[in-house]
């Protein structure tokens, strides 16, 4: 079996925020915020980003678009990478890799109709003559769902899911192999967090796109990825097929984040695996295993020995002293 | 007798240009003593405006437009501004989705949980000192001597939370008014702060009215059910039997619509459309525009919420 090149490599990558003076009492250090990071994603692949706040999964889509620079290591997007290009070169990659935010309020300009927020991008690469971008901002608004009439309109005249599919059409207008969604439905309803997450399933179908999909929302990861990443201040703990994670979950970590979620069955017991105690600051993270002091199966070694991401046969990995991919069990 | 029984409450909202719009429409439903009743519904369909409601609190230029709220018997739509600051703390109590915005910034939560203690108890500035840090201790606030001197920044979500129901539950109210509690939180704390509710509700014998969007908060956390749709109850049920046997077209689709985690669908089911705007809704039923069962006749008139055998409701001509 062969499996393709990657399209996005990311190879042990690194964010440190420096922390203003003056406000803080200490003055100085570091918000580590993505700390050692390296994963693959194949073409046509959505790779699912979970995390809870401030576990640095928001950075690392911006690191990996290089809408921020890193404090090192690098990405490479179909085998070249983006931090050797230069100004000119980066923009012309930038039409390859687009971005879909949270907020749909906040991320469209009031001030622009809908047609030219969502035809900006074909001017600015200098795609086709201006009647053939106009043809190509109607298809688009089709695409996503709105009504032909959008484009004449202002964001504010929308709804949230509207503006939702609104930023998706931005994104794919200019043909974008790799889109970043980042929390991109989580503030919708749940009826237009479902119109929203089925537009995205045609979309990756119909146009073979590649997603790294980030959301704190574990069942809206679940629907849509192939593969999942759960990252933990700022390091990935876990990540395998949707299968693997999601049914056999092996990082105490990742069995506490699916044991939280509620399930809508009144008839279901509450079992809840145990932990307690705050998400500790990027600022000051614990030593070893970022997780030990809130883990219940912790040793004397989490205590003092970043457990490594390794990889077990069955394409999974895990950063665990405690529970490995491969369990004595397996084999 | 119930211990909170809201008949035909109406609060509405003056429009530019005369008129108003009715954000919470006729609504009517009690809860026990020591119960849980879950409100659910979408943004807009009028829940938090009926929490709001419950403690006068509506923000103006909303007003209460009719209807009664009887607490142990007695409406609290009745009673002077005066005595009904007596009855918030005291009798009911409210938390909010962000408890941020809801403590002050520039004091201690030692001290404003201490003033709330104060504010309905005859007790000495030390005595209510030593209440609060009890309280933050009982909510879980570990080494609460020392973090009760903490100011609400120095916190983390999870544990401002912590403190606004420490406040809330100071004065052991019978019924907390608990506003989408956890959506702020991530999953590992909501997991904790859900915990926490139930412990004190056991505990205390609190009701508790738990409103939030998440059908799953819902289904671990409530005995009854209330859905509401622009403004109105459209369904109300024992728990279990909302989720395996939902009579409203909207309360079905609002279940199939949501990812269940270990159901792995490759497609979920759609409501067509969007919310109706409050201003513009169309006659007879606001559901019937999206919903696959409408007939003519759904336009005709708003179905009156009506009781169905197995101690339910429903508001509906087709169910």
């Amino acid at each position: 079996m062969t499996t393709p090149a990657p399209l996005v490599e990311v190879r042990d990558l690194r964010k440190h925020f420096p922390l203003g003076g003056g406000l803080f009492r200490r003055g100085s250090g570091v918000v580590r915020a993505v700390e050692g990071v390296t994963f693959n994603i194949r073409p046509g692949e959505t790779l699912g980003l979970v995390g809870e706040s401030g576990c640095g999964k928001s950075t690392l889509g911006r690191l990996i678009l290089r809408l921020i620079e890193p404090t090192s290591g690098d990405v490479r997007f179909e085998g070249r990478s983006l931090y050797e290009l230069g100004a000119r070169e980066l923009r012309a990659m930038r039409r390859a890799m687009q971005i879909v935010f949270q907020d749909p309020y906040g991320s469209l300009n009031p001030r622009m109709r809908v047609a030219q927020i969502v035809g900006e991008g074909l001017v600015i690469h200098g795609m086709g003559t201006r009647a053939e971008r106009e043809q190509r901002v109607r298809e688009l608004l089709t695409l996503v769902g709105l009504p032909a009439d959008a484009g004449d309109r202002y964001p504010h005249e929308f709804s949230g899911g509207q503006r939702q599919r609104i930023g998706i059409a931005r994104a794919l207008a200019v043909e974008p192999r790799f889109i970043v969604a980042d929390e991109a439905v989580s503030a919708l309803d749940v009826s237009i967090q479902a119109q929203i997450l089925n537009l995205l399933q045609d979309l990756k179908r119909r146009l073979g796109l590649t997603m790294l999909f980030i959301s704190h929302d574990l069942r809206v990861v679940e629907h849509l990825s192939d593969r999942v990443a759960i990252m933990y201040l700022g390091r990935i703990v876990e990540i395998g097929p949707r299968e693997q994670v999601y049914g056999d979950p092996r990082h105490p970590y990742t069995r506490a984040l699916l044991s939280a979620v509620p399930v809508p069955d009144p008839r279901r017991q509450v079992d809840r695996v145990a932990v307690t105690g705050d998400i500790p600051s990027p600022v000051a993270p614990p030593t070893g295993c970022a997780f030990h002091p809130r883990c219940p199966h912790a040793m004397q070694v989490c205590h003092q020995v970043v457990p490594p991401l390794e990889r077990g046969r069955s394409g999974r990995a895990v950063a665990c002293h405690v529970f490995p991919a491969d369990l004595p069990a397996d084999t | 007798m119930a211990l909170l029984e809201v008949q035909d409450l109406r609060m509405t909202f003056p429009l530019e240009g005369g008129g108003e719009v009715a954000a919470v429409d006729r609504i009517s439903f009690t809860l026990d003593r020591g119960r849980v009743l879950g409100l659910v519904g979408e943004s807009g369909c009028g829940k938090s405006m009926t929490a709001l409601c419950l403690l006068r609190l509506v923000p103006p230029p909303g007003r209460i437009a009719g209807g009664r709220i009887l607490l142990d018997g007695r409406d609290l739509l009745a009673l002077p501004e005066r005595e009904m600051r007596r009855v918030r703390g005291a009798q009911v109590a409210m938390i909010f989705q962000e408890p941020m915005t809801a403590l002050n910034p520039v004091l201690t939560v030692g001290s404003q949980v201490a003033e709330a203690v104060a504010l309905h108890q005859p007790v000495s500035g030390r005595q209510a000192w030593e209440r609060a840090v009890a309280l933050l201790g009982e909510v879980g606030i570990p080494d609460a001597v020392h973090r009760a001197h903490d100011y609400p920044h120095q916190l983390s979500g999870g544990m401002r939370q912590r403190v606004m129901i420490a406040m809330a539950i100071s004065c052991e109210p019978a019924l907390l008014v608990a506003d989408e509690p956890t959506t702020a939180l991530d999953v590992t704390i909501q997991a904790e702060i859900l915990m926490l509710l139930r412990r004190l509700r056991e505990r205390r014998g609190m009701a508790l009215l738990l409103i939030t969007h998440d059908l799953g908060v819902v289904a671990e956390q409530a005995d009854d059910v209330a859905i509401m749709y622009a403004g109105r109850i459209v369904e109300r049920a024992p728990v279990v039997d909302l989720f395996e046997q939902p009579l409203h077209p909207y309360t079905q689709a609002l279940l199939r619509s949501m990812p269940v985690l270990g159901r792995h669908t490759d497609r979920l089911e759609t409501i067509p459309g969007q919310v109706p705007s409050l201003r513009d809704l169309p006659s007879g039923c606001a559901f019937r525009d999206r919903c696959p069962q409408a007939i003519d006749a759904c336009a005709a008139a708003v179905p009156p919420l009506e009781t169905r055998p197995g101690d339910r409701q429903v508001a509906c001509i087709r169910a």
